[in-house]
């Protein structure tokens, strides 16, 4: 059946209810039953819940086969909890039949590609999915097809009932003995730990995992031990250098610089840059960028920011001691300037993902957005934006909370090159769509801007401006014309990837490629 | 295949990117950055052993890419080396906007590029005159022979002085307030003037150093150049922004180009404007002021 | 022309290509891996056997590692490793005749 992206999904899918994507807005008001654990009590006092080890904390929980257990993406790239934790559960306790549910997946976490050859790890649901897992995904080797959601999404599904965690993992930067985790004060800080704190209230049990022990009680508490059955203490969570950059670094790359300035020209022509603003930016290159800009324009206009959420840095932590944004609210940190900041410079808060972006609770912060500058390995004519699937097909990326923030902002600008090496980022069709066409309003690209015909009030606005914009077809055939038109890809029939929409519909499903090989003509 | 308009001798050339020609990655789209020229560069740019290989690229990349409005200048190998002839093939064969010839010491110098030039125009079918000519001065002599160079040959439309060898000539390194190349430019420009060609500063290198950059901008400008090479794209905005013409500046010529068309029509040829006397002399001026501020798109009008 | 000896131009950066050349017996042996295979391999393969023929060149082993060039750079370092191969790179290249 086509969805209203155009995209054709697969009877098979919609089953339980499951129905195809019907366009922005379309659950709003309907009525949801929340899920709820079953939960061990533990109504004698305890002196601690340290177990030993891993092995010892999953026969604890009653690990068995055909689990599904949880994970938080935190410690991004230098993670070793997720690694870890599948080791223990496959090699020491002998499971398969395994599911995760990760809020995010990366290069981190190449190992459990073996796991997934091996028929052991069944079924991923995450976010981001890269590096070997991507690859071995891809070429149709997970025995269910991946499910695929946004930053809010993930929340949603849990809280409904979607995902029902059998174990959630909680890799904590410092925990006491009973559990009470925070995501500072130990030797692999990573600030904020957002999106562990639904998992810990929905999972049947829940296991942490540090590598710093400090004394009872460690207060203010990301993830309570009211919620924790075990804790287990490891040499080490994750490689603090992967885990949160020294300093994340403005682009010094002139194209990254003149996109950054077309963005900050954007925001000011538009009537929502006023005094007391909202603002989300990701971190790539001219997306963050622009926050040098917008300060200038801040500054010419004498306004201030009065908030900013998303996976904070460094550059927004600035603004904040420069009193030139009230309030700063992360549900992720990506360098220690925001680690170092989180909880502890007055006015910057910590926030669940279900708080962040959840579209099915009673009001997350992405819909009060004024702003999200976002990046995109793809854009098509429909402003259908792609930032899961590389345009050779294979999975390599993640929605996070790409479709959330657009999805809610009064002004989602994209922010991508024309073309990458031979890519053509502004295309026909996206390979995959993860943020769809109706909740994107402006392009930013070193070739030109564009406005989502949707957005007569913006196009207004430019013109008032007076800054250039052209036809978004106009920027694809410039992108032809550089690196000539691609050819088709190939798939053949299965399904190797199931993409939700952050409100549960499907909005696109990835198939196995089938890769070109030179003795096709 | 991208047919490239007939070069203008004369044009707007604030700004002039160098490029090393062998890296596809840059040159591939490098107007985009809003430059006048882009320089690329088959001397030091590229190494001994890949001059062959950066022909072929520049070969393909004039042919194929469209630099729309930019111009494109291509900077050939120093007549003492093994390259230079071949280069100048290439140049043509592609159809480049002009070549700048590195290490020009004398006038004789142009005339040997200039007779290459010639012979591939003619050998390729290209349009005779029509590859123009720019010199580099990177010695004492270059310096000291700066006007018989700008006046060598009708191809030659400008000059620019090179500062990294030049200095070690002079035995100097950069100064704060640019008394090291003081006399050179000094003497370059008015060289330039007198045969009626453009004349360029050189490139700024510390691009950590934003301050000292602007300060020779400033200076530049103040002296007399038309533009500046550069070697990065983030410095193209301020050179821009300095050559661009004032909003009275603007008013002005606007005011003399247009008593000018009203009196020589009466047939006056010397008239006041707001109090100042103002002859023919004073046109070709007004009339560049405008051009200038139309291409820093300070004013829209139809009088030049 | 023939290819007389094993030659490599370009290199392994982004939006280059590295082509090897070396002398071969019976016809074109093309190798080709490219970081933008499932789109534009045809397309490659096509240049690469394009500017062979133009060259005149009929018997090869050649080997491109594409790094997302564009098919103007493919092509130039298909015709300079072509002619390092002869040893004719350096001058009186036919630009605008088997070159173009």
């Amino acid at each position: 059946m086509k969805n209203a992206v155009g995209r054709e999904i697969p009877d098979f899918l919609l089953k339980d209810g499951r129905e195809v994507y019907q366009g922005k807005n379309y659950m709003d008001g309907k009525y949801i039953q929340k899920a709820s654990p079953r939960t061990r009590r533990y109504e004698k006092p305890q002196e601690s819940k340290i177990v030993e080890t891993l092995a010892d904390a999953l026969r604890q929980c009653g690990a068995k086969s055909g689990m599904t257990f949880s994970f938080h993406h935190h410690l991004r790239d230098g993670d070793y909890v997720v690694n870890m934790v599948m080791k223990a559960a496959i090699e020491e306790l002998g499971l398969d039949e395994l599911t995760i549910a990760a809020s995010s997946l990366g290069n981190a976490h190449d190992p459990i590609a073996d796991y997934i050859e091996q028929g052991k790890v069944v079924g991923i649901q995450t976010s981001g999915i890269r590096g070997r897992m991507g690859e071995v995904v891809s070429a149709g080797k997970l025995r269910t097809p991946a499910v695929i959601r946004s930053h809010g999404g993930r929340p949603r599904a849990i809280e409904g009932g979607e995902v029902h965690i059998d174990i959630a993992f909680i890799a904590a930067p410092t925990s006491d003995c009973v559990g009470n985790c925070r995501g500072i004060g130990g030797k692999s800080n990573c600030g904020s730990m957002g999106y562990a704190m639904t998992d810990a209230k929905y999972a049947d049990h829940v296991v942490v995992v540090t590598d710093c022990l400090v004394d009872f009680p460690n207060m203010p508490a990301s993830v309570e031990a009211i919620d924790v059955d075990a804790v287990v203490v490891v040499d080490s969570i994750g490689n603090p250098k992967k885990i949160a950059s020294a300093a994340a670094r403005i682009s010094q790359n002139p194209r990254d610089l003149m996109m950054a300035e077309d963005v900050a020209r954007v925001i000011a022509a538009t009537p929502y840059f006023k005094e007391g603003f909202s603002f989300q930016t990701g971190v790539g290159g001219p997306s963050l960028a622009a926050n040098l800009f917008l300060e200038k324009y801040m500054d010419e206009r004498n306004i201030k920011m009065g908030w900013a959420i998303g996976g904070i840095c460094g550059p927004m932590v600035e603004l904040l001691k420069k009193g030139k944004v009230g309030k700063v609210i992360d549900v992720q940190d990506f360098d220690l300037d925001a680690v170092n900041s989180i909880n502890q410079t007055p006015n910057h808060f910590e926030m669940s993902a279900s708080q962040y972006a959840n579209p099915a609770n009673k009001g997350a912060f992405v819909n009060k957005l004024d702003f999200v500058v976002l990046a995109a390995l793809e854009i098509d004519t429909g402003f259908n934006v792609n930032v899961l699937t590389g345009s050779d097909g294979v999975l390599r990326g993640a929605p996070g909370g790409h479709p959330d923030t657009a999805a809610g902002a009064k002004c989602c600008i994209i922010v991508t090159p024309l073309i990458r090496g031979r890519m053509a980022t502004v295309c026909e069709h996206v390979v995959t769509v993860t943020t769809p066409g109706d909740c994107v309003d402006v392009l930013v690209t070193d070739y030109g801007i564009a406005v989502n015909p949707l957005r007569g009030d913006l196009i207004e606005c430019l013109d008032k401006a007076g800054i250039k914009h052209v036809p978004i077809e106009e920027l694809k055939e410039k992108a032809y014309s550089l690196v000539g038109r691609p050819d088709d890809l190939q798939w053949e029939d299965k399904v190797v990837a199931v993409l939700e929409a952050r409100d549960g519909t499907i909005l696109d499903v990835v198939r196995k490629i089938k890769p070109y090989t030179l003795e096709q003509e | 295949m991208i047919p490239r308009p007939r070069p203008e001798r004369f044009r707007l050339r604030r700004t002039m990117m160098f490029m090393n020609a062998q890296k596809p990655g840059l040159i591939k789209d490098a107007y985009i950055y809003g430059c006048d020229s882009i320089m690329l560069d088959l001397e030091d740019a590229v190494a001994e052993n890949q001059k062959d290989a950066a022909r072929f690229s520049l070969y393909h990349a004039l042919k194929t890419i469209d630099y729309g409005e930019t111009e494109v200048i291509v900077r050939i190998n120093g007549l003492d080396t093994p390259h230079w002839q071949e280069d100048i093939r290439v140049c043509v064969a592609g159809g480049a906007d002009g070549i700048r010839i590195a290490k020009c010491e004398s006038a004789q110098d142009v005339l040997t590029v200039e007779k290459a030039v010639e012979a591939a125009e003619e050998e390729f079918g290209v349009e005779k005159g029509r590859t123009l000519l720019m010199a580099a001065l990177e010695s004492p002599k270059g310096i000291l022979n700066a006007y018989e160079i700008c006046a060598a040959s009708p191809r030659m439309f400008g000059v620019a002085i090179s500062g990294g060898d030049f200095r070690k000539c002079m035995q100097t390194t950069p100064q704060r307030d640019g008394v090291d190349m003081l006399a050179a430019r000094g003497q370059m420009l008015i060289a330039a003037r007198a045969a009626g060609i453009q004349c360029f500063d050189t490139v700024f290198t510390n691009l950590d150093d934003q301050e000292g950059f602007e300060a020779e901008v400033l200076q530049n400008k103040a002296m007399g150049f038309d533009g500046k090479s550069l070697i990065n794209p983030k410095q193209i905005r301020f050179v821009h922004q300095v050559f661009a013409p004032t909003e009275k500046e603007i008013r002005q010529a606007e005011k003399i180009v247009r008593a000018y068309r009203e009196q020589s029509a009466a047939g006056v040829g010397v008239f006041t404007v707001d109090g100042k006397m103002i002859d023919i002399a004073f046109i070709p001026g007004a009339e560049r002021t405008l051009k200038l501020a139309r291409a820093c798109g300070l004013w829209e009008g139809d009088l030049v | 022309m023939e290819i007389k000896k094993p030659a490599i131009a370009g290199t392994l950066e982004s939006s280059d290509a590295q082509v090897a050349v070396e002398p071969a017996e019976d016809g074109i042996e093309l190798y080709l891996e490219s970081s933008v295979m499932n789109q534009y391999g045809r397309q490659i393969k096509a240049t690469v056997l394009e500017t062979l023929e133009r060259l005149g060149v009929e018997n090869a082993r050649v080997t491109v590692v594409d790094k997302g060039a564009l098919d103007c750079t493919i092509k130039a370092r298909v015709e300079c490793a072509v002619f390092r191969s002869c040893d004719a790179s350096a001058a009186n290249i036919p630009w605008g005749g088997v070159v173009r």
